[in-house]
């Protein structure tokens, strides 16, 4: 185990290189001056700040306790985050009464605890739910079947 | 005195039945949500968002409100039943309210929530009402560098709730304010940061960075140590407190209500400031401070009146200032912006039958909770069997159909995923995501106001120190700062958050 706390040490690590990255978009722009700002001068003074905060975390973070960062859930990370892409992926070739069950096929199969019967009813009642809620209920102007399907 | 007249306006807005139906559907939600541990308001309202587009601004603020304030009620009911705070707001009331339960006297601890809760949050709409329009006709002489001053203040004071490393939370609010700014210039209309997406020229979708920061996130970090959850329920019996009881917590009521009020209008104050700020004040006042832990009645009273009244008042620098002084106001600044309504001392002249609709809607929903927890206090305990894994696949489909609604567009959906994956990446960071949404939404105000208040003190930075009001908004925000880094109270704030 290292000797220095590793969260903070990644914390500022991923607040360095965001504030660098904003950074180098900030000097692509104009920066003007104090009385006439241009668009690139708070972007500039922010990044800036935010890059010397990220060192600050890093440097401090040498001299704190370790402390572990902690198990991932790999699987539902991935699961859950698809879920958003799948939809939006599908939502506009396949409609609502498709793109809707595979987001929330990829959702319940995050946790290892849903079994098949628990999975099959979650999709099954969720999207029926949802498309009485979004479609009828409120109205929202959604395809249900999308462009893909339609011969 | 208008107050009256205005109140009346604000009556005859919340009791249309439309208000009142969307008014009922929020502290419904609110108390489910509430009750249920691992979803919070932050991240339902986020949700429902979407919603609010088929609404007008009065019922969509209504329901969303009565989510928030009712999920301090529901959090309550967790906390004492299962030692579980179904908010962080209610984590103070587990404490001697869950040993109330395991003595047997779980009725009078939930009657005493409840109707703690419901005498803080009338006080604290009386409050709002008197208090606001006179601060929102001081706010009326704000110029461009007090409205800087003061979200700088505000942003600072947001620290003091963040839990963790007080130079992360700095930088997670710097991080939101850059998010913020992606987009095209005010000025200038020049793109930054948007890589020529078009999708990105109008500023990043804010309700798909508060979805994927508090809805994805949030579920990511439960998916952690998933256990089954078996609560024993303690059998209720016997609702009403006695009167040795009454007679006990009406003093740490008004304390809590006083004490509350006053967390809720400071900015990056709010619920849970509030009741553990009230849990502390009574422990130190009480003749008796060993019973404190043990099932003490007013450790159950002071609390739950501070967080239903910090929850009712941290909407005044929101009806008078445009400043969210949390992420629900955030939010709630938000739901306004769909509607084209800047949040600001301009609401209360301009919008008077949202603005007293709004509050008058607060109170009647505040007594459809007492209604509403009391006698079905049966049906949201057997909610608690619900375990997580079935809830989660609901809130990703809700999260993820509710966002597509708003433009139609799936560019939205990836920054959910985006947003969901950096919230999570932070969070295991130990940063907490809170401030970065109120960054995020303040960013292009601030920018604004600091490049109209340059203009128009020739470039001079002093302006911000020498005008009197902004001078002593930025002393205010010196000080916070200079309080939070000073080694004493940054140990004692860790603590207060381990306790926790």
């Amino acid at each position: 185990m290292p000797a220095f706390n590793v969260k903070d040490m990644a914390a500022g690590a991923v607040f360095a290189a965001i504030g660098l990255a904003f950074m180098a978009g900030a000097l692509t722009l104009d920066i003007g001056t104090a009385l006439k700002m241009g668009p690139g001068y708070f972007p500039l003074v922010l990044s800036g700040l935010l890059l010397l905060l990220g060192v600050i975390v890093m440097a401090k973070s040498l001299n704190m306790p370790a402390e572990v960062i902690g198990s991932v859930p790999w699987r539902g990370l991935v699961l859950i985050l698809a879920a958003p892409v799948i939809f939006g992926a599908t939502v506009r070739g396949l409609g609502l009464v498709v793109a809707l069950p595979l987001a929330i096929v990829a959702a319940a199969s995050a946790s290892r605890r849903t079994g098949f019967v628990t999975a099959v009813a979650l999709v099954a009642g969720l999207t029926v739910f949802c498309i009485l809620v979004f479609s009828y209920g409120l109205g929202l102007p959604l395809p249900l079947l999308g462009r893909w399907l339609r011969f | 005195m208008d107050l009256l007249s205005n109140l009346a306006l604000g009556f005859s807005t919340a009791l249309e039945p439309v208000n009142l139906l969307y008014c009922f559907i929020g502290v419904f939600l609110g108390t489910l949500i509430g009750v249920l541990p691992g979803i919070g308001p932050t991240a339902t309202i986020a949700m429902l968002l979407p919603i609010t587009y088929a609404l007008s601004p009065a019922t969509s603020i209504i329901m969303l409100a009565g989510i928030y304030y009712g999920a301090q009620y529901g959090g309550s009911t967790t906390a004492i039943l299962i030692n579980l705070p179904g908010e962080s707001s209610s984590a103070v009331t587990a404490i001697d309210g869950y040993r109330m339960a395991q003595q047997g006297r779980a009725g009078p601890a939930l009657a005493t929530a409840a109707l703690s809760s419901f005498f803080a949050g009338t006080v604290a709409t009386l409050l709002l009402a008197t208090l606001a329009p006179p601060l929102a006709r001081v706010a009326l002489k704000f110029g461009p560098a007090e409205y800087f001053s003061l979200m700088v203040l505000g942003l600072v004071c947001s620290i003091v709730l963040a839990h963790g490393s007080i130079l992360k939370a700095l930088a997670m609010i710097v991080l939101g304010l850059l998010l913020g700014l992606v987009g095209r210039d005010i000025y200038t209309g020049d793109e930054r940061y948007t890589f020529g997406f078009l999708e990105l020229s109008d500023g990043i979708n804010f309700v798909a960075v508060a979805v994927g920061v508090f809805g994805i996130a949030e579920i990511l970090r439960n998916l952690e140590n998933e256990t089954d959850r078996a609560p024993v329920i303690k059998k209720v019996s016997g609702l009403m407190p006695t009167r040795a009881d009454l007679r006990a917590i009406i003093a740490p009521v008004l304390r809590g209500t006083g004490l509350g009020s006053i967390l809720g209008i400071l900015p990056g104050g709010g619920a849970v400031l509030s009741a553990f700020a009230a849990y502390s004040l009574e422990k130190k006042l009480s003749r008796s401070p060993e019973r404190f832990g043990k099932g003490a009645i007013e450790g159950v009273a002071a609390p739950e009146a501070a967080n239903n009244a910090g929850a009712q008042t941290s909407f005044i620098p929101l009806l008078t200032l445009g400043i969210p002084a949390n992420p629900v106001m955030a939010l709630m600044i938000g739901a306004l912006m769909i509607k084209n309504i800047i949040p600001g001392p301009d609401v209360a002249t301009e919008q008077p039958a949202l603005f007293w609709g709004v509050i008058a809607s607060m109170w009647i929903g505040n007594l459809m909770l007492v209604l509403l927890n009391l006698p079905l206090i049966g049906l949201w305990v057997r909610l608690l069997t619900i375990p997580y894994y079935m809830l989660f696949p609901a809130i990703a489909a809700f999260c993820t159909i509710g966002v597509y609604s708003i433009n139609g567009n799936p560019f939205d959906l990836y920054a959910v995923a985006a947003f969901g994956l950096l919230g999570y990446v932070l969070i295991k960071l130990g940063c907490e995501p809170a401030p970065l949404l109120l960054g995020f939404v303040l960013g292009p105000l601030l920018e604004e106001n600091l490049r109209r208040a340059m203009i128009i003190s020739r470039g001079d930075a002093t302006v911000f120190f020498t005008r009197p009001l902004s001078g002593a908004l930025m002393f205010l925000a010196v000080c916070v700062l200079a309080l939070l880094l000073l080694p004493g109270i940054s140990r004692k704030r860790e603590q207060v958050f381990q306790d926790e």
